[in-house]
């Protein structure tokens, strides 16, 4: 190709530099002008012609859906849309799903190393810790989504992490063509219990996930399985749900069984209470069977031993959240509350020094109930400028580790969280928040964070949920 | 026992299949539409309206009230033109409700009757929050109102054949009655035509066309961005060369945008309802066009 392009140009310039060139006579000159005109001519004639038929052809529309005079609606025959206002678009690429993205990015300035993460006397949940110290691109999404026949639709949506790892955040269809309230889901998906556990990290008012979501979730549940959802025939919003799925995401562990690993129900309800006021509340359950769920802890030795959890897991989240718009016109100013309550029990045999690295590998009865919840408020105070706050806490409640206790103690403290944010929404499409935050999770330790973030999201529109 | 159930499961059933019976059950995402369908549908229909008019139909949540009310709907009756795109696919996929699935009878949108104006030549998002299909601001201008009630009269008698010539004589008489306003809205505007005017948000092109108003310049910088000082500075200069009489506004918006500039400019703000409930005189179709064209009147004085 390159080659292609060198040898006309060479030419050209050989003509420039050419005596023969340079000594092109006036009528030469005047010739091209005339070639010029004719072309310029030709093409306004071609033109006229075209705006012609286009003024022709968008009379012919107007036609189409002049006021009728008063013909019999029922001679109309009811079509879907008799001037559809996009023409199709032709080809192989007819068909493609509606794309979205989400880029996002941190400045974290942050007083306590992040690799050092942890929250005192809970279970670790997994990859809960801020990002990285200074400057760092946060988790970004893809997302395709379309109909896929007339009863499915298919989403997909990729979560690309800062150290270039690819996940599949969720991938499910939905039957859309189910009567009486039904909406069968099936696939990986965000689970539906709680407020904020369906919701992608995008949407949230706050950089990171709520202490209780970090510490008995590992930030958001989500699960391969099914879900039944069903919503009541009533004024009142009444929403049920089930799901059963593999539970291997925290606190579930992949169990290498046939069957069915996690299963959580729900029920939410909500409605408007007059025109500026709407709400929704709700109580969800779930349970799970890890197996062998391996972690390390320090023992009362000052070792860092191997423990394994094999039982049962139950949580159970109380939530709410409060919205107050002017009108319902949330355009200029809104408010708005939300809060969730967790609790945990597990039940089951604890290991100690699972890998035997210590030499008193032990098995025991284990038992733990323990409990978190947060608050947080956000105001528009502005088109487009917000600030909230939040505070969150965990209480480690009381940990039995059976014949383990002679290793295993646990600590008897109140991690807590407190939480102040300011962001900017120029548009729909983008956002900027800084963050400031004080977090007290270990005894010893105080951690100072503040973050500088933006979302941008490009494609197709999305919808946020209430 | 088994009998007690049994006579509460029979009562459960008939109170579910009773209110089906009754009328045909109608989500209106907007007021135009809701006033629209009840002009058409009578005794026979029971609307629901999902937004009011002091509500920015471009930001509206998929509340759950909206989602309970779509799970026994029949028919929804939207704008279309992806005014609505950022709730109305969430309420119908979390509603559960296969009737008013898009493509389906039970879904209507009233862009697909009316040719629209302002098809963007760039679709781009640093044009704004531009609609690709054109400005879905159709209910300014009340021949378009008449263009979708056909279809609308249609679609509920397919819905409802048993009452198909009670709709169709409904829409007789509304179109009847309707025409004869618009004559009379337009012989009572006929001065406005050509009048200079500026706009706080592109929301009134139909409006415009209609009655010939020449808009000079949006407040909004770009559609849907607010309007910032910089911008408003700028049409202050167009005025000087591009005098104007007044400065329009629909009642959801903010006053603040239309009250600098009038301030400035020495002009009218006038705030229109544009749609049914805007204002106290806006309470029907009717009232929400006799009270545009007054208003507007009274601000080109």
């Amino acid at each position: 190709m390159t080659r292609n392009l060198v040898v006309p140009g060479a030419f050209a310039l050989a003509l420039l530099a050419s005596p023969a060139a340079k000594a092109a006579t006036d009528a030469d000159l005047a010739e091209i002008r005339a070639q010029i005109q004719q072309l310029k001519e030709s093409y306004e004639a071609r033109i006229q012609a075209l705006e012609q038929r286009l003024k022709e052809a968008e009379a012919k529309t107007a036609a189409a859906t002049a006021v009728p005079a008063t013909p019999a609606p029922a001679e109309i025959p009811a079509p879907a849309s008799v001037v559809s206002a996009m023409p199709p678009s032709s080809g192989i690429s007819a068909f493609n799903p509606a794309i979205s993205a989400v880029l996002q990015g941190v400045y974290a300035n942050l007083s306590q190393d992040p690799k050092q993460y942890a929250i005192a006397g809970f279970v670790p949940s997994g990859d809960i810790a801020p990002a990285k110290r200074g400057f760092s691109i946060a988790e970004s999404e893809l997302g395709l989504s379309a109909n896929v026949d007339d009863k499915i639709f298919g989403n997909l949506i990729f979560s690309l992490a800062p150290d270039n790892s690819v996940e599949v955040e969720e991938a499910y269809g939905v039957f859309t063509g189910v009567p009486n309230g039904f909406t069968p889901k099936f696939g990986r998906f965000l689970s539906g219990i709680g407020y904020l556990n369906d919701q992608h990290q995008h949407v949230w008012d706050f950089y990171d996930a709520p202490l209780p979501y970090q510490a008995f979730l590992g930030g958001q549940f989500r699960s391969d399985g099914l879900q039944l959802k069903w919503v009541a025939p009533t004024d009142l919003l009444l929403e049920f749900g089930a799901e059963i799925g593999d539970g291997s995401s925290f606190p579930g562990t992949d169990r290498n069984k046939n069957g069915i690993g996690s299963g959580a129900f729900y029920v939410h309800a909500g409605d408007d209470v007059g025109t500026s006021n709407s709400w929704r509340a709700g109580l969800s359950y779930l349970q799970l069977r890890p197996n062998d769920r391996q972690y390390a802890q320090t023992d009362v030795a000052g070792n860092s031993a191997q423990l394994g959890f094999s039982g049962k897991s139950q949580l159970a989240i109380a939530d709410f959240v409060w919205k107050w718009a002017p009108n319902g016109n949330a355009m200029n100013t809104h408010f708005k509350v939300q809060g969730e309550y967790f609790w945990r029990k597990e039940t089951g045999d604890l290991t100690y020094d699972n890998d035997g690295a210590l030499g008193l590998t032990q098995t025991s009865t284990y038992s733990s109930r323990q409990s978190g919840w947060y608050i947080d408020g956000v105001y528009q105070f502005m088109p487009s400028w917000r600030v909230g706050a939040r505070y969150d806490r965990l209480s480690t409640g009381t940990v039995d580790y059976g014949a383990n206790g002679t290793y295993l103690a646990s600590a008897s403290f109140n991690p807590q969280r407190y939480s102040v944010m300011f962001d900017f929404t120029p548009s729909e499409f983008s956002r900027f928040r800084i963050q400031w935050q004080q977090s007290k999770l270990r005894p010893d330790l105080t951690d100072n964070q503040l973050f500088v973030q933006y979302i941008l999201t490009l494609g197709a529109h999305g919808a946020h949920k209430f | 026992m088994i009998s007690h159930l049994q006579t509460i499961a029979g009562i459960a059933l008939a109170a579910l299949a009773v209110p089906a019976l009754a009328a045909l059950n109608v989500f209106a995402t907007m007021p135009e539409w809701s006033a629209l369908t009840e002009e058409l549908g009578g005794d026979k229909v029971k609307v629901y309206t999902a937004t009011n008019a002091l509500q920015d139909a471009h930001h509206v949540e998929a509340k759950p009230s909206l989602i309970a009310r779509a799970r026994s709907a029949d028919l929804v009756v939207a704008t279309g033109a992806e005014l609505e795109i950022g709730w109305l696919p969430l309420v119908i996929q979390q509603a559960g409700n296969p009737k008013i699935q898009p493509g389906k009878p039970g879904y209507f949108e009233a862009t697909g009757f009316v040719p629209l104006l302002e098809k963007p030549a760039r679709l781009d998002r640093s044009e704004g929050d531009v609609h690709p299909g054109g400005n879905p601001h159709i209910q300014t201008d009340p021949r378009n109102i008449a263009r979708v009630a056909g279809p609308l009269a249609a679609r509920l008698a397919s819905l409802d054949p048993e009452n198909a010539a009670y709709y169709q004589a409904r829409y007789k008489a509304f179109a009847e009655r309707w025409n004869a306003a618009i004559a009379k809205w337009e012989k009572q505007a006929a001065p406005l035509k050509g009048m200079p005017i500026l706009v706080q948000h592109k929301a009134f092109t139909y409006l415009e066309s209609w009655l010939g108003l020449h808009q000079v310049a949006a407040l909004e910088p770009k559609p849907g961005i607010e309007p910032t000082t910089a911008h408003l500075s700028e049409v202050l200069a167009i005025l000087q060369r591009q005098p104007v009489k007044m400065v329009i506004r629909a009642a959801y918006q903010s006053d603040r945008a239309s009250q600098w500039i009038a301030e400035r400019a020495k002009i009218n703000a006038v705030m229109l309802p544009f749609t049914v409930g805007g204002d106290d005189d806006a309470k029907d179709l009717y009232g929400l066009f006799d009270d545009t064209i007054a208003r507007l009147l009274k601000g080109a004085q």
